[in-house]
């Protein structure tokens, strides 16, 4: 089902459209697996539609996603699930780490919800691969803004996924941060060998993938 | 990480919430368990001490008091009657056993009776020490007089005149205890057992016009078996028809008082349910709440691949934890309530109950509240289960 081989991400006439009008346009995207993307647009050009029907959180109108060799309509909602859990890893502008649950306990539940084996070691490894090792009891809300950042990162890399996917990470952050959470993303995501897709209207991060896509606002 | 270790951190995220709710759960099992195990003892207590006894003939006056007064030596007599209108009625074919009971005097407000050993025999008592009496001032204790006024056979005591302590002695007529005894959890544990002629002997000395004649001997009460159950329909109204006497059936007194104090536990139990479904509706509203204030914490779930069923499950899986929390406290603290009193009611009123035993009624109430917990959730889960991730996501931007 998994493919390290060839394209991680094909998409083809891709549309998604409400009521009244259409909120995404894309003809084509392919995505080799370790490749960088980075998919630039102003507000309101389906950016985060994009994210989301490539992660399989909505169904796009029109059009045909596959992931590795899967379609991902044709997936069931609880295979869909799965699938999302165990092949994606996302980063969203605001991180959403669990409040309940301490650090530690956020990584293993996402190695759990990958039907992964949960693995104290590698929860470890990760956290201090991001130099965090020692907030492993700490709770997120007495975490700074950077420290849950490199949390987030870590929770969309632990259970090794094939693509990662990051919507806005670096948007509420200063220039030093976003470079600083850019770079760590982005060296995280290739030592892991995923795929890294991020979409972002942060013209901080105009040329600074090898790949751009600029998507327009659709008529 | 389980669903079940996500829903527990869940709740302690927000301890005080949490433990309002389960405190707010646990008072009402509690009351509900207290009023289950009480109700159940008192009946099976107030069962036991009548056991035997069909019919209790006395002076004229209150009905429910004569049978508090004679069966569970709770009240004051409603008066005396002869020794011949009561044997009168004792050695009717329809009568199998009679028991005369004459009440007066007391010892450090142990009530002394004088009655014949068949009275023991009632109460299936056996004697843990001694022999039962063979003579005047001879005297036969229960258990719990034995220990708490101390008395063992050989020690002497002078009962006092009424029912109460601390009132005039009868210091030139000493009881010498013969027998002890054993427990019989009955209403026996706290009474001292003499012959009849004790008492008159007493009280014909005390009364400075005693009339010698042996037929003007009174006793209190005499407690009656039928020889056969059609006894109960022609014995107590033909009792009633004489002129100095009445008839008292302990069951039927019994039923009524029941029925007036049923009356109370009802209101009881009314406001107790009102307890329980208070909690449940707070529980409910602290998942609806939380589940307001999760939202994208849900959707973040689903994101690292939780399915719809898993978060309704989860959410479920709170309602229940808090509701067994909150039931698991409230069995703890209505048992623990009920040994409480138990302890307090043997040692003051020689009532034995227990906070240890277990209802059937009790696994329905267990049953019937994890239902309500889970019923609480169901509103709360089934949102999670609808809750569209996209669209909660981008809400927030």
């Amino acid at each position: 089902m998994r493919t390290r081989e060839g394209a991680a991400l094909h998409i083809r006439d891709l549309r998604h459209g409400y009521a009244d009008h259409t909120a995404l346009k894309l003809d084509a995207l392919d995505l080799q697996a370790g490749e960088q993307l980075v998919v630039l647009g102003p507000s309101g050009c389906g950016k985060t539609t994009l994210l989301h029907a490539i992660a399989g959180l909505l169904q796009p109108t029109q059009g045909h996603i596959q992931v590795g060799c899967q379609t991902l309509s044709a997936l069931k909602p609880a295979a869909l699930d799965r699938f999302r859990g165990r092949h994606f890893g996302i980063v969203f502008q605001r991180l959403h780490l669990l409040p309940a649950l301490n650090i530690r306990q956020n990584l293993l539940l996402a190695q759990r919800l990958a039907r992964m084996p949960q693995d104290p070691m590698a929860v470890l490894e990760m956290l201090a691969s991001l130099g965090i090792a020692e907030l492993a009891h700490a709770r997120p809300a007495s975490l700074s803004q950077g420290q849950r950042q490199r949390v987030a990162i870590a929770r969309a890399l632990i259970h090794q996924p094939s693509i990662v996917l990051a919507d806005e990470p670096t948007s509420s952050l200063d220039d030093d941060n976003a470079d600083r959470a850019m770079t760590l993303l982005r060296e995280h995501a290739r030592s892991c060998a995923a795929s890294l897709l991020v979409v972002t209207h942060d013209q901080r991060m105009r040329g600074a993938f090898e790949r751009e896509l600029l998507l327009e606002a659709p008529a | 990480m389980t669903w079940l270790r996500l829903s527990w951190a869940n709740l302690w995220h927000n301890p005080l919430s949490t433990l309002v709710n389960a405190m707010l759960m646990a008072l009402g099992t509690a009351s509900i368990i207290l009023l289950l195990l009480a109700g159940e003892q008192f009946a099976r207590v107030v069962a036991r001490d009548a056991q035997g006894i069909d019919l209790v003939v006395g002076a004229k006056g209150s009905p429910l008091q004569l049978v508090l007064s004679s069966v569970y030596h709770a009240d004051i007599p409603t008066g005396n009657i002869s020794l011949d209108a009561a044997s009168h009625w004792a050695n009717d074919r329809r009568v199998a056993r009679a028991i005369p009971l004459s009440l007066g005097d007391s010892y450090h407000g142990f009530r002394i009776v004088g009655t014949s050993s068949d009275y023991a025999d009632l109460y299936h008592a056996e004697l843990a020490h001694g022999r039962f009496w063979s003579a005047p001032l001879e005297a036969v204790v229960g258990a719990a007089v034995a220990r708490e006024a101390g008395l063992a056979p050989d020690s002497l005591f002078s009962g006092a005149h009424g029912l109460g302590s601390g009132t005039q002695t009868h210091d030139a007529h000493a009881y010498r205890v013969v027998g002890v005894l054993q427990a019989t959890g009955s209403v026996l544990d706290r009474l001292i057992l003499t012959s009849l002629d004790s008492v008159w002997e007493l009280h014909d000395h005390a009364s400075p016009h005693h009339d010698e004649h042996e037929d003007r001997h009174e006793i209190t009460a005499m407690l009656l078996s039928y020889a056969s159950p059609m006894a109960a329909l022609s014995l107590p109204r033909e009792i009633n028809a004489a002129a100095n006497v009445q008839a008292a059936a302990p069951a039927f007194e019994l039923a009524r008082l029941l029925n007036l104090v049923g009356l109370g536990l009802d209101g009881l139990r009314a406001f107790a349910a009102i307890l329980l479904i208070t909690a449940g509706f707070s529980i409910f509203a602290a998942l609806y709440g939380a589940l307001q204030a999760r939202r994208y914490d849900l959707a973040m779930l689903r994101c690292l691949g939780a399915s719809r069923p898993e978060l309704m499950l989860s959410l479920l899986l709170e309602g229940l934890l808090l509701t067994t929390l909150g039931v698991a406290l409230g069995f703890a603290l209505g048992h623990g309530a009920m040994a409480a009193l138990a302890t307090w009611l043997e040692a003051s009123r020689g009532i034995v109950i227990s906070g240890g035993i277990w209802l059937a009624q009790e696994f329905v109430l267990l049953v019937g509240l994890l239902g309500m917990g889970l019923l609480a959730a169901a509103l709360p889960a089934w949102q999670a289960y609808r809750n569209d991730v996209a669209s909660t996501l981008t809400g927030q931007h």
